[in-house]
């Protein structure tokens, strides 16, 4: 009995080993908040089948930190805005009959990235982190981001928990959600909101680039295991949380990047969802 | 407008109201100078070849597209206005969201949600009404299903629960025999009869089949770009028309004794 638990208590202790370290703190309740975040806005973006306007906001998250880099204001806010803007600006424009939203993700998402790079070639001081912004750094959370990261995820929780009928019936079919008295052009454009709001409250930890990833693997995983809504976010908050505290360990112990180990792992979650789910058939 | 001119002593005030309407996209007319009257109790049914505008048509109606010329009144109010929550609406079958994750239940608790308001929860009291409209379909026992897991006839009856819980004075419809076999469409087409019946609702359905829609529609118009009426058929299928509307290439259009008229005026233009 006890030469069997050995191990087990081998194992606590270096779990709590690796908690002696105050980044690695913030690192795992960054990560635990955030997999609740991106799990509720994942099960809507594969629902919405929005999965490559999650590419084009995380990507214009990188010209909103690349101006407050110029700007010399803080990174979060400028990405904020610039996300915001242009989430907005794809589903405005994909509005428009003749131009489809993958148009639109398609121009606003290198317009982003090119005004990022003009924003880093015109500012001389190189004082932001621009490669841990890009991929995540696990050893940047400080305690101010997890501040921001509790309000604004908390905000994109409680206003999705708010809408979460409205949001449900859009995604199940826009026109009849319409016909019968639903906001749907003020649904729109604010799940683009709270979508853009996320990939910026994640990028420090996971990565602009990474992030994208979370937007749609939870969702999408936990869509192959199961047929009812309630349960599917059930799963992919479980993916979600799995994959950045797991994500979070291998990291730390194996000295991988954080952001890349969190999305590989999740991958690998939804592998096997994806084989279970040709099993179970 | 000769059109408009149907059986207006009986029913005075049309729920429906289209007047000299043009739709065009991508520069290219798809409805043309429509005029069309909808009143109470009346199965409407539209029939026509594919591209011919049906479902553009029926989008007008709902507000879903604005059109280029033309009045469109939903009883007696712009459609984009509240006029559209007196309609039910049933789009055509999509195969893409089949593996939507609902229950049957969830579905029609969709068309209460109007009614339950923002920031409120379905209740115990909306699910009550959407299990009585379930059983009006006969598909309460089915309730707690995934909606995807249903047949293309059990999924027409959800939806038409669905449509129904808005307390609508008019159901629209786009092909609901799409993906139904034929004895679900009869039961589904007699359930149209007794809501009109019983609760003196309005029904406009479009198809490209006009095998049962004859048999039960009150009132059948061909539309291609163009509206045409069958029970006038000294305006509709005169050979002038004819050519100018299906031009060379009529294909379809020719199905029961109603529409004999026009195919063989077409043939006999050839």
């Amino acid at each position: 009995m006890i030469q069997n638990a050995r191990p087990v208590i081998a194992a606590i202790k270096t779990m709590i080993d690796m908690f002696r370290f105050e980044f690695m703190q913030n690192a795992f309740l960054a990560g635990m908040m955030l997999s609740f975040v991106l799990a509720v806005v994942s099960f809507f973006v594969v629902l919405r089948r929005l999965s490559f306007i999650g590419v084009g906001v995380t990507h214009s998250a990188f010209g909103g930190v690349a101006l407050g880099a110029l700007l010399g204001i803080s990174p979060t806010l400028t990405a904020i805005g610039f996300a915001v803007i242009v989430s907005n600006a794809i589903g405005y424009i994909g509005k428009e009959d003749r131009i489809s939203t993958d148009t639109a993700i398609g121009i606003f998402f290198p317009l982003a990235m090119a005004l990022g790079v003009i924003f880093i070639n015109m500012s001389d001081q190189y004082n932001v982190d621009l490669f841990g912004y890009l991929f995540g750094n696990i050893l940047a959370i400080t305690r101010q981001d997890l501040i921001i990261i509790a309000v604004l995820g908390g905000l994109v929780l409680l206003s999705t928990v708010m809408f979460f009928k409205e949001l449900l019936f859009v995604a199940y079919d826009r026109e009849v959600a319409w016909v019968s008295g639903m906001p749907v052009a003020f649904l729109d454009h604010f799940f683009l909101t709270i979508l853009a709001l996320s990939v910026v409250i994640s990028m420090k930890i996971i990565g602009i680039i990474l992030v994208s990833a979370l937007l749609v693997i939870p969702g999408a995983a936990a869509s192959l295991v199961t047929r009812r809504y309630n349960s599917m976010i059930a799963f992919s908050i479980i993916i979600a949380l799995i994959s950045t505290s797991g994500g979070l360990i291998i990291s730390y112990y194996a000295d991988l990047p954080s952001g890349a180990t969190i999305v590989a792992l999740a991958c690998l979650i939804f592998f096997v969802a994806f084989a279970v789910g040709k099993l179970q058939k | 407008m000769k059109h408009t001119s149907i059986d207006p002593k009986n029913n005075p005030k049309p729920i429906v109201e289209l007047n000299d309407v043009w739709v065009a996209y991508d520069g290219k007319w798809v409805l043309k100078s429509i005029y069309l009257n909808c009143y109470t109790s009346e199965i409407f049914g539209i029939v026509g070849p594919n591209g011919g505008g049906k479902t553009t048509l029926l989008k007008v109606i709902l507000g879903l597209v604005h059109p280029q010329k033309g009045s469109v009144r939903l009883f007696g109010d712009k459609p984009d206005k509240n006029g559209r929550l007196e309609i039910g609406y049933l789009p055509q079958i999509s195969h893409a969201d089949q593996s939507f994750p609902v229950t049957v239940l969830d579905v029609v608790l969709m068309g209460l949600y109007n009614r339950i308001g923002l920031f409120h929860r379905p209740d115990r009291r909306s699910k009550k009404i959407a299990m009585e409209l379930l059983s009006h379909v006969n598909m309460a026992d089915h309730a707690k299903r995934p909606f995807s897991v249903l047949s293309g006839g059990q999924r027409q009856r959800v939806n038409i629960a669905r449509a129904m819980a808005s307390k609508p004075k008019l159901l629209i419809l786009d092909e609901p025999s799409t993906g139904v076999d034929s004895v679900a469409q009869e039961d589904f087409y007699e359930l149209l009869a007794k809501f009109r019946n019983e609760q003196g609702i309005s029904v406009m359905m479009v198809s490209h089949d006009i095998g049962v829609i004859t048999s039960y529609a009150d009132r059948v118009a061909c539309l291609n770009v163009q509206l045409h009426y069958h029970d006038e058929p000294d305006s509709c299928f005169s050979t002038d028309i004819t050519k100018k509307v299906f031009g060379e290439d009529l294909k379809v259009i020719v199905h029961d004794s109603k529409c004999a008229t026009c195919y063989r005026s077409h043939q006999n233009h050839d």
